[in-house]
């Protein structure tokens, strides 16, 4: 952990906490972040911290968890360069411009995504704590499913919720997910997205944690949930670290990650935040416009609130009513974001921007031909920020963009969404 | 004095238990919500949680959740909720106490700007679910300021020594959950007695039982050691389904009798 700074004996001699250094003792990010919650939710946070903290100097914790990532998930996951949407990048771009374009190939991984990386990781915790059950939200359903095979590796039981809407745009994933031995519980009630499957999660969590953990899959909700997956995504910025130094012989100038909840940026943009002259670009989804209700970009578009447990940016109405979200990709589909990148948004330190439907089925399309890696609609949107970048960029710079995952989730509604712009 | 700690001590000083049922403000409609609260107090509630919708309310269980989402997309608006208690205060003796997620309170330009609407509603008190005893500092003083009650919630597995800061947190009552979980209908209530005991050790406030009392048998059970039972779930599923509130609310006082 990075996060274990011991507290000040008094608050004047409190040195500035670094950008890395955080949360603070309270869980908080700045002014974003704590524990927004019901009462009966307080014993099961302050369990999950405790069994947390106590992997802070337990070897034999990480070196299991870092060797079923290797045997069983696939890492380390390759840095690619992506040579030939690169020189397609520039030819059109400005003499001289068009930086390097390398994938951190986290498609690769296991199920397709990144977020093994974090279920593993609490799966282990929950064989820890000693509980036999795990439950998930899930809207792309790539967490549902990376909840399921953990959970098959672990012969644990899983319940998974998905909103209906979700589940029907991604059925495979309900399939698979099915057939790993896991429930998939469809949720009617709301906008039936990821934002009404995480508030069934906690509901169930209420009455079941005593056998129960909530494998949260991304950087949101109460503390210490945004720490812990954080921790286990971290992974993916470290290996990108020492790849670069290898490949590049120095750090890349730009990484670029989308960002739903936000953890597969959180975990490659982490192990660089004190790295300055390393440019971080978090993407958002742009959806169909920028107007309310049509898009899932709370850090560029919305404000700061509290939803499901923790102070953030996120999209509501002057009434302080969530609003509904949309993107074409389901990952992305959430009104709310970590509160980490609520900070780091205020500080500066990364940049966020907003890439909307075309601009990813834009990008979902050419990393297809151009390279023969058909990404998830998610990481298209990252891609589609790096293709806007790298043109005004040097062309002995590098960007690094995060492929969080694989598209084939995605092929009937991108057909689908092609076909309707075709007409 | 406020008016929640006038109607527990009255009742108390005649050996009285309290029926506190549970409204979703706004609900059939805006224009019918001031007879539903003057219905609940004719049929024997003497303080009426209201609720104010919210899109996320990760506290309640469906039945409640449902019947806020209605409300919101009738487009009743917390603002809509207070309008309405505003104009029932006057007709109405009982205690009204506000049940709203910190997510409304902060949008609505935070603690002291929340608290002191509230009061100018006609609220006397507010329940926070999410707001745990660690963040409410800065809104039981607003409310304190404001005139208002805020009663902190107590869980049935809640650490005795963080029992004792929220009890010392809260004021006009403690708001006893009767299990873990959601709001929502139970089968059978869980033993309440020992429990209140314990609480009764650490403050002299009332103590409210509420999540999962859903009968008159429930209230006549939870009322034997607490001062007064809370309806949620069981009252909002039955006037949902198009039951007259002030008829559910009188079957179930009749567990006070």
């Amino acid at each position: 952990m990075t996060t274990d700074t011991a507290a000040p004996a008094t608050p004047e001699e409190a040195p500035p906490r670094r950008l890395s250094e955080w949360p603070d003792e309270r869980g908080r990010y700045g002014p974003y972040g704590g524990v927004y919650v019901p009462e009966t939710l307080i014993p099961a946070l302050h369990q999950l911290e405790e069994a947390f903290a106590a992997t802070s100097g337990d070897e034999n914790f990480w070196q299991r968890l870092r060797a079923l990532l290797n045997d069983f998930g696939g890492r380390p996951t390759p840095l690619y360069h992506a040579e030939r949407l690169e020189r397609g990048i520039r030819r059109a771009a400005p003499k001289e411009h068009g930086a390097e374009i390398w994938l951190k190939r986290e498609d690769l991984l296991h199920t397709g995504a990144h977020k093994l990386n974090n279920t593993l990781g609490q799966a282990l915790l929950t064989k820890k704590m000693g509980k036999r059950r795990v439950i998930a939200e899930t809207g792309a359903g790539q967490h549902g499913v990376a909840t399921a095979t953990a959970a098959a590796h672990f012969g644990l039981e899983c319940t998974v919720y998905m909103g209906a809407e979700d589940a029907r745009r991604q059925r495979l994933n309900v399939i698979r997910m099915e057939l790993m031995g896991a429930e998939v519980v469809q949720v009617e009630a709301g906008s039936r997205t990821l934002k009404d499957a995480t508030n069934e999660a906690m509901r169930d969590w209420m009455g079941s944690y005593e056998t129960t953990h909530y494998i949260l899959g991304s950087v949101v909700g109460p503390h210490p949930f945004p720490m812990i997956v954080r921790e286990f995504q971290r992974i993916i910025g470290i290996e990108t670290k020492a790849q670069c130094l290898r490949k590049l012989e120095r750090l890349p100038e730009c990484v670029v990650a989308c960002v739903g909840g936000g953890s597969n940026a959180i975990g490659i943009f982490h192990p660089f935040i004190e790295d300055i002259d390393t440019k971080l670009i978090g993407v958002e989804a742009g959806g169909r416009s920028p107007s309310p209700g049509d898009h899932a970009a709370p850090l560029s578009l919305g404000s700061p609130g509290v939803l499901h447990g923790s102070m953030s940016y996120v999209m509501q109405d002057e009434h302080g009513q969530t609003l509904d979200a949309h993107s074409c990709s389901a990952g992305l589909d959430y009104p709310g974001v970590g509160p980490e990148h609520s900070f780091w948004k205020d500080s500066g330190r990364v940049v966020y921007e907003v890439a909307d439907d075309t601009e990813a089925l834009r990008a979902f399309q050419a990393l297809a031909r151009e390279e023969g890696i058909i990404p998830a609609l998610e990481t298209s949107h990252a891609i589609a920020a790096a293709m806007r970048i790298a043109p005004t960029m040097p062309k002995e710079a590098a960007i690094v963009v995060c492929c969080s995952g694989r598209g084939d989730k995605d092929v009937d509604e991108a057909a689908r969404l092609l076909a309707e712009r075709r007409n | 004095m406020s008016r929640i700690d006038r109607i527990f001590a009255d009742a108390r000083a005649e050996g009285r238990k309290l029926l506190m049922p549970f409204v979703v403000g706004g609900r059939p409609s805006i224009d019918a919500f001031g007879d539903v609260l003057r219905g609940a107090e004719r049929a024997g509630a003497s303080i009426i949680e209201v609720g104010i919708p919210f899109s996320d309310p990760i506290a309640d269980g469906p039945v409640i959740a449902q019947a806020m989402d209605r409300a919101i997309r009738d487009g009743v608006t917390p603002a809509k909720v207070f309008d309405a208690v505003h104009a029932a205060r006057d007709s109405l003796s009982a205690g009204l106490v506000a049940m709203v997620s910190y997510s409304v309170v902060r949008r609505w330009g935070g603690d002291a700007e929340f608290a002191a609407r509230a009061a100018q509603a006609g609220f006397d008190g507010l329940i926070v679910p999410d707001l745990p005893v660690e963040e409410s500092a800065e809104l039981q003083a607003a409310a304190s300021d404001a005139g208002l009650s805020l009663a902190m919630l107590v869980g049935p597995t809640t650490e005795p020594e963080r029992a004792a800061r929220i009890v010392e947190a809260s004021t006009g009552f403690v708001y006893v959950l009767a299990r873990a979980g959601v709001t929502g209908e139970g089968g059978q209530m869980p033993e309440m007695a020992a429990r209140i005991a314990d609480l009764r050790e650490l403050t002299s406030l009332p103590i409210a039982v509420g999540f999962g009392v859903s009968s008159a048998a429930h209230v006549r059970g939870v009322v034997q050691t607490a001062d007064a039972a809370i309806v949620g779930s069981a009252l909002v599923r039955r006037a949902e389904a198009g039951e007259s509130v002030e008829q559910v609310v009188g079957e179930l006082a009749g567990g006070l009798a």
